[in-house]
C-alpha cells in the first residue's frame, strides 16, 4: 500500500479557456496535515473537487487513500470526508437527523449511524442543540455540524475547503482545537486557505498554489527561509524620512527594502542577526531621526506568499504593499 | 465508549436503501416547511371547496354537476404542478451544495434524483388522496367499476411520475429556486387554466378551444372523468379525437413526456453537477 494518503501528479483542468489547474503534484503522507494555500481563483477548490471525485480533470493522475479517484470513485467516497466552502448541512434536519443520514448513506445501519451521531454530538459540544433545526444554528454550530458529518464514517482522509471562512475569531479558534484533536488520532487531512496563519498553526506541510500552479511548498519554516531570514524594520515617526530610513536599512542589511508609505514600515531581509538592529539603531542616532518603532522580526508566511507571488498581487491590487 | 465503524470494505449500499433515505430527507422538507406543508395539504382542500361553492353555481355543466366535473379537473392540476416540487427541491440542493455533499458519499448512482422523485411522488398524491376525501364530502362520487377506478388512480401516478422528469429538466437548466418559481407560474398557470380543468372547453374562445381540446392537462381530466363516470366536458360526435379518446390520448402523452424528458432530464442534471 502506498505510504500517501493523497498523491497527485500533474493535475489538469480547463473550464472553457481559462485552465484552473496547469499541472499540479503534490503528496501527502499518512496522518499529515498538508495545507493548500493561495489566494482567491488559484485553484485550491478545483483541486479538492477533482481528488473528491466531484469532477474529473483534463490531464494527470491522482489517488487517494490509494485508489485512483478517475476508475475507484465510489471506493475513494467510502473512505474520505468532504467539507465543502459553504457549510452543507441541510437547514430542515435537526443536527442528529442530519448526521444519521450522512451515516445511512455511508451505509453503517441505521444503528451505528446513531449511535455514531450522537458521539460526535457529543465530541461536538452539540448535545444540547443535536434535537434542534440545524437552520437555528448560529454559523460556528454550523460548521462544528458540517465537520462532524464529515467524520460519521471515520474517513482515512479529511478535505477541509476553507474550513474557517466567514467565522468569526472565536469560532476559528473552536474550530482549530477540534481539528487538533483529529490530527492526534491520525486523520489525514488537506485543507485549503487563503489565512497564512491558519496553514502556519494546522499543517505539517504547505503548497502555496497559484493561477493553477505549485509556487512553492515545505513545512513553514523552510518556506520563510525563502523570504531570506529575518525582517530588519523600523517605522520613522516622520514619513519625510522614510526615503532615508530606507537607505540605511538596505545599506545595513544588504538587500532592497520595502517601503509601506501608509504604516511607515521599511524593512528589508537581513541574516545579520541582532548586530543589524543595533547597528541600526546607532546609524538613525547619528542622523538624528527619530523611529516609533525598530526591531527584528521572524518572517510570516504573509511575507513569503508576497516574496512568491507579489508580482500578482501588486497587478492586481497596487494600491498594497508589502508590510 | 467509542462507537465502532465497520470498515470501508464491509460496507454495503443499494439503490434502494440510498434512494429512501433520500425520499425520507424530502418528506422531512415538506413536513417542516410551511409553506410546502400547506401546498400539500390546505391548498387543495381549499381548492375543491372554493370551486365547489363559489364556481359550482355559476358554471353549467351538460349532464351533470359541477362539483363531480370538477374533479378531474383538479385532480389533472395537482399532478402537473407536482413538477413544480421537483424542480425546486432540486435547483435548492444545487444552489446550497447539498448535491455536492450527496455526490462526496459512497451512494448508488441515481438514487439521488430517485429520491427526489419518489419524495415529489409524495407530494403529488398526497393532496390527491386529501382531494378525494373532500371530493367525497362535497358530493363527488365514482360511478364505475373499481377497476375503472383504480384505473384513475393509476393514470394518477404514471403522469406524476411522468411530470416529475419535467420538474428534473427545469430544476437542472433553471440557475436557482426563484427561476423555478418565475417559470412554473409564467408556464404552467396558463398550460393548466386553457383546458378543460375548470370550465367546459366549450365556453372558451375558438383558438383557446383548439388549444385547450389537445392540451395534455384536459386529456388527463377528461381520462379520469371518463374512468371515474363523472361529467365530461364535451359529450358529441363533433369532438376531436383528443376528446374523444382521452384515456388513450393521455397515455401517450405520458410515455411521450417521459420518453422524451427522462433522457433530457438526466443529461441536463448530471452536466449541471458535473463541474
Amino acid at each position: 500500500m502506498s505510504t500517501h494518503a493523497i498523491e497527485a501528479v500533474g493535475l489538469i483542468k480547463r473550464y472553457g479557456d481559462k485552465e484552473a489547474l496547469a499541472g499540479v503534484s503534490f503528496e501527502v503522507p499518512r496522518g499529515a496535515v498538508c495545507g493548500l494555500l493561495g489566494p482567491n481563483g488559484a485553484g485550491k477548490t478545483t483541486a479538492v473537487r477533482i481528488l473528491t471525485t466531484l469532477t474529473g480533470a483534463d490531464g494527470g493522475t491522482a489517488t487517494v487513500a490509494g485508489l485512483d479517484v478517475a476508475t475507484r470513485g465510489g471506493d475513494v467516497r467510502a473512505r474520505i470526508g468532504l467539507a465543502a466552502q459553504d457549510a452543507t448541512v441541510d437547514a430542515l434536519l435537526t443536527g442528529r437527523e442530519n448526521l444519521i443520514m450522512i451515516g445511512e448513506l455511508h451505509h453503517l445501519g441505521r444503528r451505528v449511524a446513531a449511535a455514531r451521531a450522537d458521539e460526535l454530538l457529543e465530541q461536538f459540544d452539540l448535545s444540547d442543540a443535536g434535537g434542534r433545526l440545524a437552520k437555528t444554528y448560529s454559523g460556528g454550530m454550523r460548521r462544528r455540524l458540517d465537520l462532524a458529518a464529515t467524520l460519521v464514517a471515520r474517513p482515512e482522509v479529511l478535505f477541509l475547503d476553507e474550513p474557517t471562512t466567514g467565522l468569526d475569531p472565536r469560532a476559528r479558534n473552536e474550530l482549530w482545537d477540534v481539528l487538533d484533536t483529529l490530527v492526534a488520532d491520525g486523520t489525514t487531512i488537506l485543507l485549503t486557505t487563503q489565512y497564512l496563519e491558519e496553514a502556519d498553526r494546522l499543517a505539517d506541510d504547505i503548497v502555496v498554489v497559484d493561477h493553477g500552479r505549485v509556487i512553492a511548498r515545505g513545512d513553514a519554516r523552510a518556506l520563510k527561509r525563502q523570504v531570506g531570514g529575518s525582517q530588519l524594520f523600523a517605522t520613522p515617526t516622520d514619513p519625510g524620512d522614510l526615503e532615508r530610513v530606507a537607505a540605511m536599512i538596505g545599506d545595513i542589511a544588504g538587500a532592497p527594502p520595502g517601503i509601506d508609505v501608509p504604516s511607515r514600515l521599511v524593512q528589508a531581509p537581513t541574516d545579520g542577526g541582532p548586530l543589524a538592529v543595533s547597528r541600526l539603531a546607532d546609524a538613525l542616532g547619528d542622523a538624528g531621526i527619530a523611529v516609533d518603532d525598530i526591531g527584528l522580526r521572524q518572517p510570516t508566511l504573509d511575507d513569503v506568499f508576497l516574496t512568491l507571488t507579489g508580482e500578482h498581487i501588486a497587478e492586481e491590487q497596487p494600491q498594497e504593499v508589502a508590510r | 465508549m467509542t462507537v465502532h465503524v465497520p470498515s470501508a470494505d464491509t460496507r454495503r449500499g443499494s439503490l434502494l436503501g440510498d434512494t429512501w433515505v433520500v425520499a425520507r430527507r424530502g418528506i422531512q422538507h415538506i413536513r417542516r416547511q410551511p409553506e410546502a406543508l400547506s401546498d400539500v395539504t390546505l391548498q387543495p382542500v381549499m381548492f375543491v371547496l372554493l370551486f365547489a361553492y363559489v364556481f359550482g353555481g355559476a358554471i353549467d355543466v351538460a349532464g351533470g354537476n359541477y362539483r363531480e366535473f370538477l374533479m378531474g379537473g383538479i385532480f389533472a392540476q395537482t399532478i402537473v404542478f407536482g413538477a413544480f416540487g421537483v424542480a425546486i427541491s432540486l435547483a435548492y440542493d444545487r444552489t446550497n451544495g447539498a448535491i455536492d455533499r450527496f455526490r462526496s458519499l459512497p451512494m448508488a448512482k441515481g438514487s439521488v434524483l430517485a429520491g427526489h422523485a419518489v419524495a415529489s411522488l409524495m407530494r403529488s398524491l398526497l393532496p390527491v388522496v386529501l382531494m378525494s376525501i373532500c371530493g367525497l364530502i362535497v358530493g363527488w362520487r365514482i360511478h364505475t367499476s373499481v377497476a375503472d377506478a383504480v384505473g384513475g388512480y393509476a393514470l394518477m401516478i404514471g403522469f406524476s411520475f411522468a411530470m416529475i422528469w419535467v420538474g428534473v429538466l427545469m430544476g437542472a437548466m433553471l440557475p436557482s429556486p426563484e427561476a423555478v418559481q418565475g417559470v412554473a407560474f409564467t408556464a404552467l398557470f396558463p398550460i393548466t387554466f386553457v383546458a378543460s380543468t375548470f370550465v367546459p372547453v366549450e365556453s372558451l374562445p375558438s383558438v383557446l378551444r383548439t388549444i385547450a381540446e389537445w392540451n395534455p392537462v384536459t386529456a388527463v381530466a377528461e381520462a379520469l372523468r371518463t374512468l371515474f363516470g363523472n361529467p365530461s366536458a364535451i359529450q358529441g360526435p363533433d369532438a376531436p379525437w383528443s376528446i374523444q379518446h382521452p384515456v388513450i390520448y393521455s397515455l401517450a402523452w405520458m410515455v411521450g413526456i417521459i420518453a422524451v424528458c427522462a433522457p433530457l432530464a438526466v443529461r441536463a442534471y448530471n452536466r449541471t453537477i458535473a463541474d
